[in-house]
């Protein structure tokens, strides 16, 4: 037995039975794609002996590609994919199924991007492939995925059909579980070498020449596709025999339909899929209810056998319900619905279910996008069956107010297996919980009987985020697939979460309450809100406290809490007996952090042991006399829609919202994070007036926008709150006009960048400096008020406004409080962005880190000023994005001519003056922006009175005749790799758009894998022996079309060069292409320090700023200009800093020295190249070369 | 001539080595250290912090952001599936020991109980036939006694003791204030050296950014005296070796070590200064100076000026101080 997740299942498999991988990374099948690459880095072999290959490319794309090449030159080739990934490589797998060439996909199902993206589990991606050709073979559990996972290739070995494996996404690919696994010698006695062998001998190879690929004719073709009918025909049968092969060998059965329930069943569920586990589980209760219910299993969905179908299906049935994981709107029914139906009507003409004619047949949709499916909703879903009309389609799992088709259920119905027992954990991403949790999950399931489940519930928010962890246990194998709804044990990590989420909701009355709180935990009582008293007192809760934070700070492991509220947990519980439940704590912090030194391991159990000492079962009273009380997830001023939908979905209660409430579209109202304050920071900056030189650097580094300047007249302090700080302002243009510098305590994520980037020192105590750190919960309150009084404190005039560093911070922010990480390295670029160009700025977003920071529910950072003005932002895809930029660009430009051609038109209502002065209109700056505004209100007000039509159309697209600015900003993923054949031929398009690439040199939002912006000696996933190749030269790559204004920056070593790039990138009336150096939590230090690395990454030369402006080349200069000095220093003065490269260090010394010298080298050689280019006087580009056109 | 020695039980062709430095990191340099004479090779330190801090460091960047968000559960591969290779020092002490003949001292430096010191058999094992032990500690707490700051490097010193055989020199800082007792207190424990003096890298100031800066001055003839004094001192009341270094840098300077108690010197700055084999010359210098001087061997003139054998030794005490003033004002 083993207590693992789907994905590590599965890989294992794959790996031990394949010979070549080619990968794309992609939420949530990466961790599948990285095992394989760890395991092979390891030197671990599969089964014949050899140590597999893993190759990741540029797009999954380019993954299909490359193993359809690996599979025609005979290797044993697998993937893992998902989602936008596998409709990628569909192309490939028409050709690979078409050729009959034996090879497994194995897919975490995933929502497919439509109105929204969404990274979780439904069959929406599965469902777009079933054309294909591939078999599709399901598994509903880990176990099954596991099991499922060698089936298919035993079977495409024997068939030579292609299987797309799947199981469903985050559900059972994430969820840990305790299963039996599949050894070498099990995979050796279910594989059949003869498969192998033939697979070898089609192999393309000169020594036996053929060719495939051909282009057929209408003579050939349709005969030629009919060919391998027999193969297809045959396959049920041949996964039969594999079904019964693997049954003898493991004893677990499965056949391509499995049938549980009553045998009598006249009430069915077909499903696929986690799903059916809930399903199961539910029958049972039923039956044992006194009901005749049943569910069927899909566990091969392509190809269809009607047979199987027919014959897994009990003769007793009158209803059934299908149940789709998937959406195909406009469809008579969902897939598997209608394929029932033809199966149904199939059987029937074969004599198989000759009454088929008579069973209902309903079809409905759950579980989009990991949506929950509980026991509750299976038991609408049979008592509508039970119905004389049931809904011929209908949706369960939410409330459809607006088509009426959802079924109504019972939230408070349960099935809870015999013996089960349930734990719930309330934690934080950077405390360690999921960590610990899932080592619990593991101490229980190999040191106990007991079958074990763990499922772990992620925060939408990168920075202070929350984490839920569900874990299960008990005597039978764990079939709930969904979330705990009510707990014997609530743990709340995080006294704050108290505030935010309904903790104690998940508490079963009776149950346990563990709670971290700061302070005596003998006094915590008299700390709780008066609510949650109430529900501790009406529960009858065991209530328990610890200062876990403080123990954890005592043994020097501040913020890392997870081993101390595991060690109260197993105290607390009684899962094993203490002194067991310790040693087995210690051995698995011994086993998961051993590799990371003695010094890691001795600090974990020095938490472990402080631990009981200081845990308190705490007494209480039969009264709430608490006079705090839990404060509204968003202010009483917020929008409408805010109060009526962001907030349910702030406090964890998304799912009760109706159909009604979300729009139609994906489309939703910018400017949402100011209402969700998070009060994620334990310490805030705090400003003092004296030392301040007031030069806002702190302001322009800050990724949160959560510190900000303003002047003002000072009649505006009237009125300001006692605690509010001013100061004279010190410039020479204002004269009287005071300053303040103002945090948002509740925005601030405490990353302590600010402070680092403060010059100012306090001349008598230099360890003072202008704003410093100090706790927030005492100042929460007052600062609450000041950043509201500040924000009502004038904008300024930003036609009076200069360029540089400090008085663009005078500049209202329209990006603010995104879910970045704490002391986040690219946010700082788009903040500035929206300061220069906000109020016309039209983003087009690549997935990834900046998308989901950037448009990731529930609240938005986008924000509008008070004329409504701010950014508007979409995200297309991952791959697509420089394209989707384009296209912005395409229709503004498109409307700006049609609006021009209207204006001409209106000249005699508008008057020649008017028109002119609009389609001559300088609008370079704020100020020729702010004059076409004013003249495009005076157009409207003429036409006011027109009743032509060309009139109307002119007052709806007068806007266009303003400018826009059309930026398109993603991570180094898509700049470099799965977006650049995109990228290139926007860039040579000529058009104005502009681009910005913030270069992390990872894929920082799926979890650190390299791409080709990974520098030379760098570790990342799928370089884990260090990048033994430089990072791709992009800005060079751009420069050579000669007509693309190219710019590399880094804030925090340049920040005026910044701004100024920005600039200039925006007036250029062609393409352009900004790399932003951002530091990353995927680098390894703390962000603290970010800004001092860039310094170092540019000093040593590793990050030389340049910019290229072809405008220069038209004036006769070299558009080259170097913008940073000659390397000063050894790169290593910038590496040692970061783990990415100590990391290799440690792993192998002898290659790490090998690498950082040719790292050095590169980076001296590229200098010079730039210095070169720099230096040359005459002008490299043709001079034919010119501006392109706008 | 003969300049063969002993040091911690270790034979040794002259009296000459190469202190701790990172003249080791490169194998070449080590090789030309060897072809020019040293007498030994000792290993730069490796640091309590470079192994715990470190450690702890690492965890923290790598765990704290990790299990925060779905689609990225973790940013670095993990460390479980592969094997690492051997610590870098430990590696390099290995290849040292493979390619020279002379012995190889191995060095650790902390200041207190912990895993770390889990490194000295390590070390050990590594192939290190001999340790030296800094305990480079300020003390900054003005509420630790001088009795507790002896005590931290005793304790790390039995500590050590108990977990290796090889023999241990432990290197002194000067600022005790009974050097002599302490030095007998390191005696006693076992150990089989001791090394005058740790040089402490005094921080400097940046009077523009209002910081305090680590600034590494290489030593001079100067700072020897220090050492020689107390070379002087405790040669005869220990059965531990001496080694003087900081501030050896000529011939002259060797002599005078050795003179007055000490059974080898160990040279730094002059080596960063002019080159590994610059040993070559001391050695060859101190050859010539006691061919000249008709001594038969080195161990001869050990301790002929040490505080028990010198002809006036006063000047090591108390009178060196009054004297020296006094030739100020004349």
């Amino acid at each position: 037995m083993g207590t693992l997740d789907a994905n590590e299942a599965v890989a294992s498999v794959a790996y031990r039975l394949n010979e070549f991988f080619a990968i794309y990374p992609i939420t949530p099948s990466s961790p599948m794609a990285e095992h394989a690459d760890e395991w092979s880095a390891g030197g671990r072999k599969n089964l014949w002996g050899a140590v597999p290959s893993v190759l990741e490319m540029q797009s999954e794309g380019g993954a299909a590609g490359a193993l359809h090449g690996a599979l025609q030159a005979g290797s044993l080739s697998a993937s893992f994919t998902c989602s936008q990934g596998l409709l990628l490589m569909i192309p490939n797998m028409y050709k690979i199924a078409g050729e009959l060439t034996p090879f497994c996909l194995h897919v975490t199902a995933r929502a497919l991007a439509t109105h929204a993206l969404s990274i979780f589990g439904d069959h929406s991606d599965v469902m777009a492939c079933r054309q294909t050709g591939f078999a599709l073979l399901c598994g509903g559990s880990v176990q099954e995925a596991q099991d499922t996972a060698v089936i298919s290739q035993m079977v495409t070995l024997r068939s030579r059909i292609p299987f797309l494996h799947f199981f469903d996404g985050f559900r059972t690919s994430h969820e840990v579980s305790k299963i039996s696994l599949l050894s070498d010698d099990d995979l050796r006695s279910l594989i059949d070498d003869s498969g192998i062998a033939a697979h070898r001998d089609r192999a393309l190879t000169p020594d036996r020449p053929k060719i495939r690929g051909t282009a057929q004719n209408p003579d050939a073709f349709f005969q030629a596709r009919e060919a391998g009918n027999p193969y297809y025909a045959a396959l049920p049968g041949l996964v039969k025999e594999a079904m019964a092969t693997f049954a003898a060998r493991t004893g677990r059965i499965y056949q391509p339909f499995d049938y549980e329930g009553a045998p009598d069943a006249e009430r069915v569920v077909v499903i696929m899929g986690s799903g059916a586990e809930a399903v199961a589980e539910t029958v049972t209760w039923l039956n044992e209810n006194g009901q005749k219910t049943g569910v069927l299993k899909v566990r091969l969905y392509r190809p269809f056998s009607v047979e199987d179908f027919a014959a897994t299906l009990p003769k007793s049935v009158k209803s059934i319900a299908v149940l789709d994981r998937s959406k195909e709107p406009g469809a008579l029914g969902e897939p598997l619905y209608l394929d029932v139906v033809a199966a149904l009507r199939q059987a029937e003409n074969a004599g198989l279910i000759p009454q088929a004619q008579s069973i209902q047949v309903i079809g409905g949709r759950y579980g989009l996008g990991s949506k929950e499916f509980t026991p509750a909703m299976v038991k609408a879903v049979f008592d509508e069956l039970a119905k004389p009309a049931p809904k011929r389609v209908f949706t369960v799992g939410i409330n459809d107010d607006v088509t009426g088709l959802s079924l109504d259920y019972d939230p408070e119905f349960e099935v809870i297996a015999a013996g089960m027992k349930q734990a719930v954990f309330f934690g934080l991403g950077s405390d360690g919980t999921v960590g610990a949790n899932k080592n619990s999950i593991k101490i229980i399931g190999e040191g106990t009987d007991n079958y074990a489940q763990g499922y772990f519930v992620y925060d939408s928010k990168k920075a202070g985020a929350m984490t839920v962890s569900h874990l299960r246990f008990g005597p039978n194998p764990i079939r709930s697939t969904y979330l705990i709804r009510q707990a014997e044990f609530v743990a709340c990590h995080r006294f704050d979460l108290l505030n935010q989420v309904s903790v104690l909701d998940y508490a079963k009355p009776g149950g346990i309450f563990l709670l971290n709180s700061p302070g005596d935990p003998h006094e915590v009582w008299d700390r709780l809100p008066h609510e949650i008293q109430e529900q501790i007192i009406r529960k009858k809760l065991s209530f328990y406290a610890i200062d876990a934070s403080t123990v954890a700070r005592n043994v020097g492991m501040a913020g890392r809490i997870n081993t101390i509220m595991q060690t109260c947990y197993f105290a607390i519980s009684g899962v094993l007996p203490k002194d067991e439940a310790i040693d087995a704590i210690k051995y698995a912090i011994k086993k998961t952090y051993g590799k990371r030194g003695d010094a890691v391991v001795q600090k974990n159990y020095d938490a472990v042991d402080g631990t009981l000492a200081n845990l308190v079962q705490v007494n209480y009273s039969d009264t709430a006399t608490s006079t705090i009380n839990l404060q509204p997830l968003v202010p009483k001023n917020a929008p409408d829609f805010v109060q009526r939908v962001t907030a349910l979905m702030l406090g964890g209660k998304g799912d009760l919202l109706p159909v009604s409430a979300f729009p139609i579209d994906g489309t939703w109202p910018t400017g949402t994070t100011q209402w969700e304050k998070r009060n994620i920071a334990e310490e805030i900056p705090v400003w003092e007036t004296d030392i301040c030189i007031q030069c806002n650097k702190c302001a322009i580094v800050c990724p949160h926008a959560a510190i900000r300047p303003k002047v003002y007249q000072p009649e505006r302090l009237v009125n300001a709150p006692p605690t509010f700080k001013s100061t004279e302002f010190k410039a020479r243009d204002y004269p009287g006009m005071l300053y303040s510098l103002q945090v948002a305590a509740e925005d601030c994520t405490g990353c302590q960048l600010c402070v680092q980037v403060c010059p100012a020192k306090d001349k008598a105590n230099p360890s003072r400096k202008a704003i410093n750190m100090v706790p927030q919960i005492p100042l929460r309150d007052a600062e609450r008020e000041n950043f509201a009084f500040f924000l009502d404190l004038p904008e300024p005039d930003r036609a009076m406004l200069r360029d540089d560093v400090k008085t663009t911070q005078f500049m209202q922010p329209l990006f603010e409080f995104s879910g970045a990480c704490a002391g986040c390295g690219e946010t700082p670029y788009i903040k500035l962005l929206t300061q220069l160009f906000g109020d016309r700025l039209l983003i087009a977003n690549a997935t990834g880190c900046s998308s989901i920071y950037g448009g990731n529910l529930p609240t938005t950072p986008y924000t509008q000023n008070a004329c409504g003005r701010g950014p508007a932002w979409a995200n297309s895809l991952f791959e697509d994005n420089a394209e989707f930029g384009l296209g912005f660009r395409a229709s503004l430009d498109q409307s700006k001519v049609f609006a021009e051609v209207l204006l001409r038109g209106q000249a005699g209502v508008l008057g020649d003056d008017l028109v002119t002065s609009i389609l001559t209109a300088e609008q370079c700056d704020e100020i020729g922006i702010n004059a076409q505004r004013e003249r495009v209100v005076a157009v409207r007000a003429a036409l006011a009175g027109q009743n032509t039509s060309e009139a109307h159309t002119l007052t709806q697209i007068a806007d266009y005749l303003v400018e826009k600015s059309v930026w398109i900003l993603g991570g180094d993923g898509w700049a470099y790799d799965i977006g650049f054949g995109g990228l290139d031929h926007v860039i040579a398009s000529g058009r104005n758009v502009n681009i910005m690439v913030l270069d992390t040199e990872v894929y920082s939002n799926t979890g650190g894998q390299q791409s080709k912006s990974t520098p030379l000696g760098a570790v990342a996933k799928f370089s884990m022996a260090g990048k033994a190749l430089p990072k791709k030269d992009l800005g060079l790559i751009a420069t050579t079309y000669g007509s693309v204004y190219v710019a590399r920056i880094a804030m925090g070593a340049k920040d005026g060069h910044a701004v100024t790039v920005m600039r200039e990138a925006e007036s250029y009336p062609g393409p352009s292409l900004i790399i932003a150096y951002s530091h990353c939590v995927a680098h390894g230090y703390s962000m603290a320090q970010g800004l001092e690395q860039q310094k170092r990454a540019v000093a040593c030369g590793y990050w030389p700023l340049f910019r290229f402006d072809p405008r220069r080349a038209e004036k006769g200069e070299n558009p080259m200009k170097l913008d940073s000095a000659a390397p000063k220093g050894l790169l290593t003065d910038f590496t040692r800093n970061e783990t990415r490269f100590q990391m290799l260090e440690r792993i192998n010394p002898e290659r790490s020295a090998m690498l950082q010298q040719m790292a050095a080298d590169s980076v001296k050689e590229r200098f010079a190249h730039y210095q070169q280019m720099a230096a040359t006087k005459e002008t490299p580009i043709s001079s034919e070369t010119t501006t392109p056109n706008a | 001539m003969e300049l063969a020695t002993t040091y911690l039980g270790l034979p040794l062709k002259n009296p000459v080595m190469p202190g701790a430095s990172p003249l080791v990191d490169q194998l070449d340099n080590v090789r030309r250290l060897e072809d020019a004479g040293a007498a030994a090779i000792v290993m730069h330190s490796l640091f309590e912090e470079q192994i715990t801090k470190d450690q702890l460091a690492e965890f923290a960047h790598t765990e704290n952001p990790a299990e925060s968000f779905s689609e990225a559960t973790s940013y670095f591969p993990r460390m479980e599936d592969y094997a690492f290779g051997p610590d870098r020092y430990l590696e390099q002490i290995s290849r040292i020991k493979a390619s020279v003949d002379i012995p190889v001292i191995g060095s650790l430096n902390g200041i207190s109980l912990g895993g770390w010191i889990d490194h000295a058999r390590l070390i050990e094992q590594a192939g290190a036939d001999a340790l030296e032990l800094n305990v480079y500690y300020v003390a900054t707490d003005p509420d630790e006694s001088g009795i507790a700051v002896e005590k931290r490097t005793l304790d790390i010193l039995e500590a050590v003791k108990e977990s290796i055989t090889i023999p241990i020199a432990v290197k002194l800082s000067p600022f005790f204030s009974s050097p002599g007792h302490f030095a007998k207190q390191i005696d006693s424990l076992g150990a089989a050296g001791v090394i005058l003096y740790n040089r402490f890298y005094q921080p400097d100031i940046d009077i523009e950014e209002l910081e305090a800066t680590h600034r590494l001055d290489l030593s001079n003839s100067t700072e020897l005296r220090l050492r020689l004094r107390w070379a002087a001192i405790l040669h005869s009341h220990l059965k531990a070796d001496i080694a003087v270094s900081g501030g050896v840098h000529t011939t002259e300077d060797i002599i005078k070590a050795i003179m007055c108690g000490a059974n080898v010197v160990q040279v730094v700055s002059s080596l960063l200064k002019y080159g590994p084999s610059h040993i070559g010359s001391l050695i060859a210098g101190l050859r010539h100076w006691l061919e000249d001087h008709e001594y038969e061997s080195v161990d001869q003139m050990r301790g002929s000026m040490s505080l028990k054998n010198c002809p006036d030794p006063s000047v090591f005490e108390r009178a060196n101080y009054l004297r020296v003033l006094q030739l100020w004002k004349v």
